[in-house]
């Protein structure tokens, strides 16, 4: 033992230096552990955004698309489906699609990016059933309303919006998941507008 | 000879190890109070049920495979064709319902007698620490199977962090570790069931028992069996010998050492507790729909939600409390917010009569409502949302924690009845 009188003042600076250096490569020896929890490339490959081509969509035509294992229904409705939807809303349960089934630059009155693009994935909200797309015939399920979807597992209906009508055992609208356009003919499915 | 070669043996390891002392310390020379009743069997029980979880969890892990493609086949397998393979699971399943069973009258004791009370505030916040664990552990092992019920019960689970605000998304994203639950998710939730969890259990009811008998044991009168050192007449001390750590800070009256005097007793609730268990598991292993649920016989799908998803019956008080609040982020808060009371009781309670035994009137009555409450949550948790049930659950939920706030009131100037000094014959 020296005999050298004890500074206490630099003890306690360098203990709580020790501490500080030990806390912070406690911290990146972390990193990795909980980064390990990220998808991994496979998982991200896997549920990547996907392109859709949507030149050649006529109006009234819908095509499927597949994106993180659902389908995304793509419709192109016609200028006098998009005026039709304002005329049902007293018969649906969120016509102003109040609930976060969709995008904040999809919650308007189309629910969508371009009036003409319906984007949606086909997974009914009730039980997570494709509903089928009824052009033109849909008003044998609605009256008064031509085009819409009908689940055809318990019933449920959808307006061309994807938003559910009253009366049906789906609670809630069609999602509409994150979508963008590359250019006039090709839709990215996966990516929100002006992320891309 | 025999017998002298066994001394010097212990008397070798000693030297090494405090076998003997640890022995009599915690074991053949602990003082526990002489009027345990019923309640208190449920302890150990839990032990047992813990010790029959890691044997049957370690044999089901030989055969069961962690993966999105090969959990539910590998779980038939076990069932159909490895030799006994249904038996270790039933064990395992029925065990998982059993360990809820005994943990919840083993918390409803604490809270009859007041043993939750200082100075066993660490002792109730270990034993709460348990009750998470094991619940997150009951979680991930129902993952497991595979079956459509685990993966929508997941699901809704998961979605409860999605209302976190802000990283909601990210969050469950990062627990799930893919954009869907998917094998990713099984197999985390594997390694936890299997590795992470257990040891984190097993490290908690070492570090329960050991804040048990350093506070020493409550009972059912709530009467403290330590008296100060030098306070109690000679001939009035209890006649058996305690281990120097207890019987020198304190006069030790009212007790019998645990051992012989309740391993015996309890060896007698263990055989009540199997005769049930075993009853259970040979003829109700499905335990009606309860334990295991009937869309878990279908392999999970993603696609395909089943017509009514419902927790296992030991989580529904606290899904029903979740599911009564209209706002996904405030159900969320409410239902940890009801594990947090819990956490926190031993401050709740300001008064100082531990057993419901001398306590008020008022006291017994809040303390049955809490119980009714609670069983009336849990059933609602595994029935269908309709607006009556809703309507009960909000009233019950009122009741769950109402509990607590009223005790926080009454208990300072409660009117309690004289506490005895001593526990009578």
């Amino acid at each position: 033992m020296s005999n050298v009188p004890v500074n206490n003042g630099r003890r306690r600076f360098l203990t709580a230096a020790t501490a500080v250096v030990g806390g912070a490569g406690v911290v990146g020896a972390a990193v990795p552990f909980i980064a390990s929890w990220n998808p991994s490339a496979r998982a991200k490959a896997a549920g990547a955004p996907v392109e859709v081509n949507i030149g050649k969509l006529q109006p009234g035509q819908l095509i499927r698309a597949e994106w993180r294992g659902k389908p995304v229904y793509v419709v192109r409705r016609s200028e006098q489906t998009v005026s039709n939807l304002a005329k049902h809303d007293d018969q649906l349960r969120d016509p102003n699609s109040e609930k976060a089934q969709q995008p904040v630059y999809a919650t308007n009155a189309y629910r969508s990016i371009k009036p003409e693009f319906l984007v949606a994935l086909g997974v009914c909200t009730h039980l997570g059933c494709a509903p089928t797309h009824h052009a033109g015939d849909f008003d044998q399920f609605v009256e008064g309303v031509p085009n819409g979807f009908f689940c055809p597992c318990h019933g449920s209906k959808f307006d061309m919006a994807g938003r559910v009508f009253q009366g049906v055992p789906a609670p809630l609208n069609l999602v509409v998941p994150e979508h963008s356009y590359i250019n006039d003919d090709t839709l990215l499915i996966g990516v929100a507008q002006g992320d891309a | 000879m025999l017998m002298k070669l066994a001394t010097d043996f212990m008397g070798w390891i000693d030297k090494r190890l405090p076998v003997t002392d640890a022995w009599n310390k915690h074991l053949a020379q602990y003082p526990a109070p002489k009027n345990f009743n019923f309640w208190y069997f449920f302890g150990s029980l839990a032990m047992l049920v813990l010790v029959n979880q890691i044997v049957t969890g370690i044999w089901l892990t030989m055969n069961y495979e962690p993966s999105g493609a090969g959990a539910f086949a590998s779980v038939e397998y076990i069932m159909r064709d490895v030799d006994f393979g249904w038996l270790l699971r039933y064990m395992h399943s029925t065990g998982a319902s059993a360990f809820f069973v005994v943990v919840y009258m083993h918390m409803m004791r604490g809270l009859m007698y007041g043993s939750y009370q200082k100075p066993r505030e660490l002792l109730w916040i270990f034993g709460m620490l348990i009750f998470l664990v094991l619940m997150a552990e009951a979680f991930m092992g129902y993952l497991l199977p595979w079956g459509n019920m685990s993966y929508w019960g997941a699901q809704v689970i998961i979605s409860l962090f999605g209302a976190v605000p802000i990283i909601g998304d990210d969050l469950t994203l990062w627990i799930r570790g893919d954009y869907v639950i998917s094998g990713a998710t099984l197999n985390r939730f594997f390694a936890l069931h299997v590795i992470a969890m257990p040891l984190v259990l097993v490290v908690l009811v070492f570090l329960h028992i050991l804040a048990l008998h350093e506070v020493g044991s409550n009972n059912p009168e709530g009467v403290d069996i330590k008296k100060p050192k030098g306070s109690v007449k000679p001939e009035e001390l209890s006649k058996f010998t305690f281990h120097k750590q207890y019987s020198d800070k304190y006069d030790i009256v009212d007790a019998v050492p645990f051992h012989p005097y309740y391993s015996v007793k309890d060896i007698m609730g263990v055989a009540g507790f199997l005769f049930l268990f075993c009853w259970v598991m040979f003829f109700a292993p499905e335990g009606g729909g309860y334990f295991m649920e009937a869309p878990n016989f279908t392999p999970a799908n993603g696609l395909k939600t089943p017509e009514h998803i419902a927790p296992v019956w030991y989580f529904g008080p606290f899904y029903t409390i979740l599911r009564v609040v209209p706002d996904k982020l405030l159900g969320a808060v409410a239902m940890f917010g009801a594990i947090v009371m819990l956490f926190a009781l031993p401050w709740f309670d300001r008064g100082v009569v531990k057993s419901v035994r001398y306590r008020s009137k008022l006291h017994l009555v809040n303390l049955i409502q809490f119980a009714i409450c609670f069983v009336v949550l849990g059933a609602l948790g595994t029935m269908p949302a309709t607006p009556t049930a809703n309507l009960i659950g909000v009233i019950a939920s009122f009741g769950y924690f109402g509990f607590f706030i009223a005790l926080w009131f009454y208990s300072k100037n409660e009117n309690t009845k004289p506490v005895p000094e001593r526990i009578a014959d």
